[in-house]
């Protein structure tokens, strides 16, 4: 009785353990194996350290490193106050509140390459929008994505616009959920706005927060379509990621073996954060 | 509409099924690249359709691919999934990546009769440069460009300019951008003398400086660079002077991407571009524009670009023989005028020129000739082994320079001890 059970239970989750060993698990140790067996798009016998020598020598990289953590370190928690923000805004009763989730949903909804083909020219320095409105206060204009000092966070405030609606439908979803009388106690005891979010409203979204934070982090590192559109990773690498800068290995220097060992990289990084998110916030989440 | 296509559909599925039988069709797979946006899907796809009809036992599934490193991408991944294409138009460039990778064969190892060896020989030799290796032939032209200077006559005329004589030096380029560059009373600029883009193919821009200062990028192996040539970073720091010095082109990385709408807002009088604009470009400015070689530095010059097409090497012999006869068909006189005419791409061989309808296009416009007369100063396009990483190289430099983070003798010499490096195993 026991063992089948046992057994209806394997079954049951066949279907989803062949897709994820042969679409997960098989590419991750292909590719580990790769960068230790690989040389340029070929096979050695022999397996060697000499893809890894070369991450030491590769001056790309530590920029690339340093734009993917910058980049994770501000549109994630930017993303995450603007989602909390636009949802409690929604979420009060006010007129015309549907149309301003749907207004605030709507980045969402459309494809990354089609939004960086708008925002491409919203940044164009001389037809562009955004120049447009900084020369009516006479401003001489910005190179938003031709300048390196600006070309990296042009791209995130793109997809902090596009990330935060996102967010957004979780923690609306979420804020529905708290029961109205923890408020009304809250009003008897005459709290102030802040200390309502602080001691109620916050602490019970924070189910939602780890959620929405583990994603938040996994797309600054998976997320790159925008850059195939908006710098490929110009001007000198200055807005270029770990993930693009894959691609650009795998596909436009034929370099198969060096691209294993960056994911290998990546994927040590990803593995990390999530060990970290995990580990230690979620202790400090509070689950009904 | 609808029901007509359904009625051509049907009607069309109707006559395949009468014909498979008694005719074994040939199934040609083909990716293609559009590197300059516009309507040129069609264009390919109504020759394709021509030639269809012409040739009713070969298919051909003509699949466009995005932009050429898209292309490349695509074809190397079908190979390697065992489902490859027959034939695709890739960058002329790629073409020792694509000889390393024992991808593609070479045209003279096809062509069998005399006609089609006369074909082979019909072409611009310096369209044949990029194709060119070992004196075999792996790449035919057909989308190919050189860069051209597109101006606007009407701020010409507004700068009291003469609008048929545009810069033809790099010292006129200045003074003429000088007086074309506009600055409103807050002394910002609206309207800026000349734009040459430094994103997406800088290197290819770049090459034509170069030229014009008559120094190569490569040897034709594609196993040497010569980025650090004295001549190469004067080239260098004449672009980046435009910007800098002299003030008649924005600092920092001018997109390629937007630089067609800036010049079609006017907010550039003169823009470097590939001749593949020319027809849009046409099509949508609203004022009087021209179009001129590139100014002179000691000499005239601008590298070829754009696309061949290639022989996949995992294709049987029936294959082989269908996709020589749909190049042969696709860059045939009357083919390559129609597609000249359409896009602005040159017509790749000089009989492409003869015939009437492009002959008498040319008459009305003369621009579309402007490409060709520039072929004979042309110079090939910067195509090396482990290409990619070293354009990139060249590119990282460019934008480094042109974004003041470098000096260009720095940049360059360290694009130079990395490229070598890369490059000394192929010697």
């Amino acid at each position: 009785m026991q063992l089948s059970r046992q057994i209806q239970a394997w079954l049951l989750l066949l279907p989803a353990l062949c897709l994820l060993v042969m679409f997960t698990h098989y590419p991750v140790l292909k590719t580990i194996a790769r960068s230790f067996f690989g040389f340029g798009t070929r096979w050695e016998d022999a397996a060697s350290l000499q893809n890894y020598q070369y991450l030491l020598e590769d001056e790309v990289l530590m920029q690339v490193l340093s734009n993917s953590f910058l980049y994770a370190a501000i549109t994630v928690p930017v993303s995450i106050i603007l989602a909390i923000a636009m949802a409690l805004w929604v979420n009060s009763s006010m007129m015309g509140k549907g149309f301003l989730r749907t207004a605030y949903f709507t980045p969402t909804v459309l494809p990354m390459i089609s939004v960086a083909n708008i925002w491409l020219f919203f940044y164009s320095p001389e037809i562009g929008l955004l120049n447009k409105l900084l020369a009516l206060v006479g401003h001489n204009g910005i190179n938003w994505l031709g300048d390196p000092s600006f070309s990296l966070y042009s791209l995130m405030a793109m997809t902090i616009w596009k990330e935060a609606g996102f967010f957004m439908i979780f923690y609306l979803a979420a804020l529905q959920t708290i029961d109205t009388n923890l408020y009304h106690a809250a009003a008897i005891e005459n709290a102030s706005k802040w200390t309502v979010f602080r001691r109620i409203t916050f602490p019970l979204l924070m189910p939602t927060t780890l959620f929405v934070l583990v994603n938040a982090m996994l797309n600054a590192f998976k997320l790159v379509d925008h850059l195939f559109i908006l710098t490929k990773g110009g001007p000198n690498n200055s807005s270029n990621l770990l993930l693009y800068y894959i691609f650009e290995n795998a596909f436009s220097f034929f370099d198969t073996a060096y691209a294993a060992v960056l994911t290998v990289v990546l994927l040590t990084i990803l593995v990390g954060l999530a060990l970290l998110q995990f580990g230690i916030i979620e202790k400090r989440v509070h689950y009904r | 509409m609808w029901i007509k296509s359904v009625k051509h559909t049907v009607a069309a599925a109707v006559l395949c099924a009468i014909a498979a039988p008694t005719v074994a069709a040939t199934e040609l797979t083909m990716f293609y690249p559009v590197a300059v946006g516009g309507a040129l899907t069609k264009i390919v796809d109504g020759i394709v359709s021509d030639f269809e009809a012409a040739n009713p036992d070969i298919d051909v599934n003509a699949i466009y691919a995005g932009n050429y490193n898209d292309a490349r991408v695509k074809a190397l991944a079908a190979l390697q999934s065992g489902d490859p294409a027959q034939l695709a138009v890739m960058f002329s460039i790629d073409v020792h990546e694509l000889m390393d990778l024992d991808a593609i064969v070479p045209f003279d190892d096809i062509v069998s009769t005399q006609e089609e060896k006369d074909w082979l020989a019909s072409f611009y030799p310096a369209l044949m440069e990029n194709g060119t290796v070992a004196g075999k032939t792996y790449g035919v032209p057909f989308q190919r460009s050189t860069i051209v200077m597109y101006y606007n006559k009407d701020l010409f005329r507004e700068a009291g300019l003469d609008p048929e004589k545009p810069p033809t030096s790099w010292e006129e380029l200045v003074t003429m951008g000088a007086a074309l560059t506009k600055k409103n009373t807050n002394g910002n600029v609206d309207q800026w003398g000349a734009m040459i883009p430094s994103t997406g193919y800088p290197y290819w821009m770049f090459g034509a400086l170069t030229k014009q200062q008559g120094q190569k990028l490569m040897n034709q192996e594609g196993t040497e660079v010569y980025f650090n040539n004295p001549k190469v970073i004067d080239a260098l720091n004449y672009w980046n002077d435009l910007g800098r010095t002299h003030g008649i082109m924005p600092e920092g990385a001018i997109e390629w991407g937007t630089l067609r709408q800036n010049f079609l807002e006017q907010k550039t009088a003169i823009m470097w571009h590939s001749t593949g604009n020319l027809t849009t470009v046409k099509k949508n400015a609203n004022f009087d524009f021209g179009v001129a070689m590139l100014p002179a530095g000691s000499e005239l010059g601008s590298p070829t670009g754009g696309g061949n097409f290639h022989l996949f090497k995992a294709s049987s012999d029936e294959e082989r023989a269908a996709s020589l006869k749909l190049i042969r068909f696709m860059t045939s006189p009357e083919q390559a005028a129609r597609w000249s005419i359409e896009t602005g791409y040159m017509g790749v061989s000089p009989a492409a020129y003869e015939t009437p309808e492009l002959a008498a296009y040319i008459k009305t416009f003369p621009p579309a000739a402007i490409a060709r007369d520039q072929l004979q100063h042309a110079t090939a396009e910067l195509s090396t082994h482990q290409a990619g990483r070293v354009r990139k190289l060249l590119d990282d430099a460019i934008q480094s320079v042109l974004t003041g983070q470098s000096s260009a003798e720095d940049a360059l010499n360290s694009a130079q001890k990395q490229a070598d490096r890369i490059l000394s195993r192929y010697k």
